[in-house]
């Protein structure tokens, strides 16, 4: 019998190719763990191409989720065992898997063609390369034959049982219970029914299997977390994100729109958004990426939150209506899913290159509002925040998220909608409440510099705007030097007065020390958990995590004095670092990585120390 | 529908108009204002959009909700104003560089939808506000800035492009012919679909006199059809024209010995085969313009078309309530 060892986390890898079920199978894996009291956090990992040829490392499809009794707050970096379906999957997971970790492969896919498409030039199985693994072989295609035998299915559909057989196996590893998953099956085929019986089988006889195997030297527990209590249901960056439009909408009591043209890693917002239509939502898709955001903008003008959403090169196309909002004054979000850049660069990989774009991308001085979200679940919170700031302050507001965050997946702890997220003010006019003759459609709030949202039908308010500049006082073209100067003070002071209406930022840790780490961001998860552990050794780290990009909190200043020394890890050349040295004048020093990839929180942990020292 | 009587005034701003002197612009505004007061619509339901060029600054000049917008994109922004409020009545104002050069993608996207939006297309053949350079409608061979030896593209023919897109509606009017115009904007109106109007506008300062053969009073009658629903093509001075449909051609005839009014063709908007040769006869210099309109058909709007399938998704699924669907699906509780 195997020794039996608690573990506080632990991180597995599932790969294998397009076809082998291994999103589901590591969905399955991270549901089950999280139905019995884990935290987990999930990336899955799939090639740009739809289906690259079978058994190559291009088409090797991954999803690796992490496990713990404490806090989970990223996938992991490096895997404590991987399952490889095949020997590309082997190849290409290799180096993600901890020295000493285990291996559980399917030696059925070992053929000596496999091999040779997955560039090896020796069966890995046998040459001695994976001598300081666990080397778990089993020949799972065969396994899983033999066990269905008896059922009347064909062969093909049997073999396509096999990720349930191997789900088996690590279900016994990591000490599993197969009840959520045997739910699933028969919600998904229907009870009772042969694919049903097929993939349950299987399962159980990779389980059955796993207790004779000798080269399962040790199995494993991770004990519950303490996480909230509460209800909880897991979701993804672009879900959460679709979600808080959904909610902010029902909490302003205005209609969505979405124009959206598709775009990776964007596109399942629209997908979401779209399977809501009984929330009255309207999804437009339009021709192209101009066309999307400026019927967001028509649908804004008419008393609709305007919204569009795409990733980096889209965005750049929107630019010149993003400054027609600006210049209008009307709400409109934006959403940017981040990928690597530049030009069409790498699309399903994650990067945090556009905040310079956000704030700076397009002619003229056209400020506007720059959110962040940090994790899958807070994306939620932050469509929420960047609707309300839209609505409140009459502009755009660009919210920032990455590839990263899109498609990650964890818990989340479900709000209370009607206390936290219960409603939002906005400037609509309501015509019973003015005096129609007397109104200036074009006058401002004196605190906020925020003018009124009058729209067609509304009776004796008709008025006129454009792209040219506008007056001050009547909102008619102006071509006056000096109106002009005056309006594009007002347009930058009207954006600094948001940082009214944004909370002050928290600080983690000690309120002064010897280095601050600032980050913004889907690097949330790697970055706190790595200051979180310099913390434990007793260091005076501490951490300020922005959401608020533009205006920033107004305590960000004083927090930056008072640390020696301040770093700014960004998946980017150092545009956040480059805007505080510049705003404040600090003498920020970056830690920058560009590789389509997060940050480890082991590395993050080694460049932190050595910036203590 | 409108609870008043209104004038032109109503929907006349209190901005200068600032179009050069002479400008065909002008006659287009006041026809349009004239027309609105005949729609029955209630004015603040009445929203212009434009893009940029000359004829884009139409809005500020209208006494009604307006909005100036960027360069070839006003389909697409009307197109949200449009499907966001339906009960709305759209305007959309562009030129031929506006709306065939920079915006054509939104242009032939905004036909195949048949959104419910009046589209005029101010066809000067030229740019004005850039000061004179050519467009995808001018002639070839046309000398401007931008060409000194000549220019070498073809050009678009928009009636043509229009019925390719998939347009429901395709006229023709004239900045010469106020009443015309006003009597297209209107018909233009009554159409549920997109209506696509192209205006000969003239450009005194670019490009003037460039459709003088068939806009001019003088000689308009013999190079021009004012096209009507039902009745045979005559065109002429003396109305001794007429044109007859043969060998799977037009042919212009003499009404007289040989052809009489009962041989001509008779025009049927809702033909399109026959719309066709009507649009490309343009193409060929030996037939007159044909004003008026050309193709109607009554197809299911886009804009309409939004709202029935939210209104059957929510008979289906229930009204959306957003606590429902947080809580849908697979969800668990730590005690």
């Amino acid at each position: 019998m195997a020794n039996r060892i608690e573990l506080e986390s632990v991180v597995i890898r599932f790969s294998g190719d397009s076809g082998d079920g291994m999103q589901l199978t590591g969905t399955q894996f991270s549901n089950t763990s999280a139905f019995m009291g884990n935290d987990i956090s999930t990336f899955p990992d799939f090639p740009a191409e739809i289906r690259a040829p079978q058994g190559t490392i291009a088409g090797v499809s991954g999803f690796q989720v992490k496990i713990g009794s404490t806090e989970i707050i990223t996938p992991g970096d490096e895997a404590d065992m991987l399952v490889a379906f095949n020997p590309a999957a082997l190849k290409a997971n290799i180096h993600s898997l901890k020295k000493g970790g285990t291996i559980l492969v399917n030696t059925d896919a070992f053929s000596e063609k496999n091999i040779e498409k997955a560039t090896y030039k020796n069966n890995p199985l046998d040459d001695g390369s994976l001598a300081d693994y666990n080397l778990i072989q089993v020949p799972v295609d065969t396994q899983t034959i033999e066990t269905l035998k008896d059922l009347d299915l064909d062969v093909k559909s049997k073999k396509r049982c096999k990720n349930f057989f191997a789900l088996g196996i690590c279900y016994f590893v990591y000490h599993r219970n197969l009840e959520s998953t045997i739910e699933w099956v028969n919600d998904k085929f229907g009870k009772k029914t042969i694919l049903a019986s097929a993939n349950i089988l299987a399962m159980k006889a990779g389980y059955n299997m796993a207790i004779t195997l000798e080269s399962i030297v040790s199995t494993y527990t991770i004990p519950k977390a303490r996480l909230t209590p509460g209800k909880y249901r897991q979701i993804n960056g672009n879900t959460s994100t679709a979600w808080g439009f959904l909610r902010a909408a029902e909490a302003a009591g205005l209609p969505l729109y979405l124009g959206s043209y598709p775009i990776t890693p964007a596109s399942d917002i629209l997908h979401e958004l779209s399977k809501h239509k009984n929330f009255g939502v309207k999804t437009f898709q339009a021709e192209d990426e101009i066309a999307a955001i400026c019927s967001a903008i028509g649908a804004a003008l008419t008393g609709s939150i305007g919204l569009t959403t795409s990733s980096g090169p889209g965005i750049t196309l929107k630019a010149e209506a993003i400054g027609l909002a600006v210049t209008y004054e009307i709400p409109l979000v934006i959403v940017n899913v981040q990928r690597g850049g530049p030009s069409t660069g790498l699309p399903t990989k994650t990067e945090q290159s556009d905040l310079y774009q956000a704030l700076y991308g397009r002619n003229g001085e056209s400020p506007l509002i720059v959110v962040a979200a940090s994790r899958p679940n807070d994306c939620f919170h932050m469509a929420y925040e960047a609707t309300r700031l839209a609505l409140q302050h009459m502009s755009p507001v660009m919210l920032l998220n990455d590839g990263y965050v899109a498609n990650g997946t964890e818990p989340w702890l479900l709000p209370d909608v009607d206390k936290d997220y219960a409603k939002i003010e906005h400037q609509l006019v309501d015509p019973e409440q003015i005096d129609v003759e007397n109104f200036k459609w074009f006058a401002r709030d004196e605190k906020t510099l925020v003018r009124k949202w009058a729209i067609p039908g509304m009776k004796g308010l008709e008025h006129r705007v454009g792209g040219l500049e506008k007056d001050f006082i009547t909102g008619d073209v102006s071509y006056d030097p000096l109106n002009h100067e005056k309006m594009t003070h007002i347009r930058q002071e009207k954006i600094a007065r948001v940082a009214n209406n944004i909370p002050l930022q928290q600080i983690e840790g000690d309120e002064s020390g010897d280095l601050l780490v600032v980050s913004w961001g889907g690097t949330y998860g790697s970055v706190q958990m790595a200051v979180r552990a310099l913390q434990k050794q007793g260091k005076k780290i501490s951490l300020i995590h922005l959401r608020y990009l533009n205006p920033m909190p107004k305590n960000i200043e004083n927090i930056l004095k008072k640390f020696k020394k301040v770093i700014v890890p960004e998946l980017n050349l150092g545009q956040l670092k480059g805007i505080i040295n510049i705003k404040f004048g600090v003498r920020a020093i970056g830690y920058n990585k560009v590789q389509g990839l997060p940050f480890k929180i082991s590395e993050l942990e080694e460049v932190f120390k050595k910036e203590l020292n | 529908m409108s609870d008043k009587n209104y004038n032109k005034k109503d929907f006349t701003s209190d901005q200068d108009v600032k179009w050069c002197p002479g400008c065909g612009d002008y006659s287009v505004l006041s026809s349009l204002q004239l027309a609105l007061t005949k729609t029955g619509k209630k004015k603040e339901d009445i929203v212009c959009v434009s893009g940029i060029g000359c004829s884009s600054r139409f809005p500020y000049y209208m006494g009604i909700y307006g909005y100036h917008t960027i360069h070839g994109r006003a389909p697409a922004f009307a197109t949200g104003i449009k499907v966001a409020n339906p009960n709305l009545s759209v305007w959309l104002i562009t030129g031929d560089g506006d709306c065939l050069s920079i915006g054509g993608n939104h242009f032939i996207h905004l036909l195949r939808r048949n959104v419910n939006i009046n589209l005029l297309l101010f066809n000067n053949e030229i740019y004005g506000l850039t000061k004179g350079q050519y467009s995808p409608t001018s002639k070839t061979g046309i000398v401007t800035k931008s060409t000194p030896f000549g220019s070498l593209d073809r050009n678009f023919n928009p009636g043509l492009l229009a019925f390719g897109a998939g347009a429901t509606f395709i006229s023709k009017t004239l900045d010469t012919d106020p009443k015309h115009m006003m009597e297209t904007f209107k018909e233009a109106d009554q159409h549920e679909g997109i209506s696509f109007v192209e205006v000969y506008q003239n450009c005194v300062i670019f490009n003037d006199g460039c459709h003088d053969e068939y806009t001019n009073r003088k000689s308009r009658d013999d190079n021009a059809i004012f096209l009507r629903h039902g009745d045979p093509m005559i065109f002429g001075k003396e109305r001794e024209k007429g044109i007859i449909f043969k060998d799977m051609k037009l042919h212009i005839v003499r009404i007289g010995s040989e052809y009489k009014e009962e041989d001509l063709l008779i025009h049927d908007k809702t033909n399109r085969n026959q719309s066709y040769l009507l649009l490309a006869a343009n193409e060929e210099s030996a037939m007159p313009k044909f004003y008026g309109v050309v193709l109607q058909e009554e197809v299911v709007t886009f804009d309409q078309q939004v709202e029935i399938q939210i209104k059957e998704v929510t008979l289906k699924k229930g009204k959306g309530d957003f606590k429902e669907l947080l809580n849908s699906g697979e969800t668990w509780v730590i005690e």
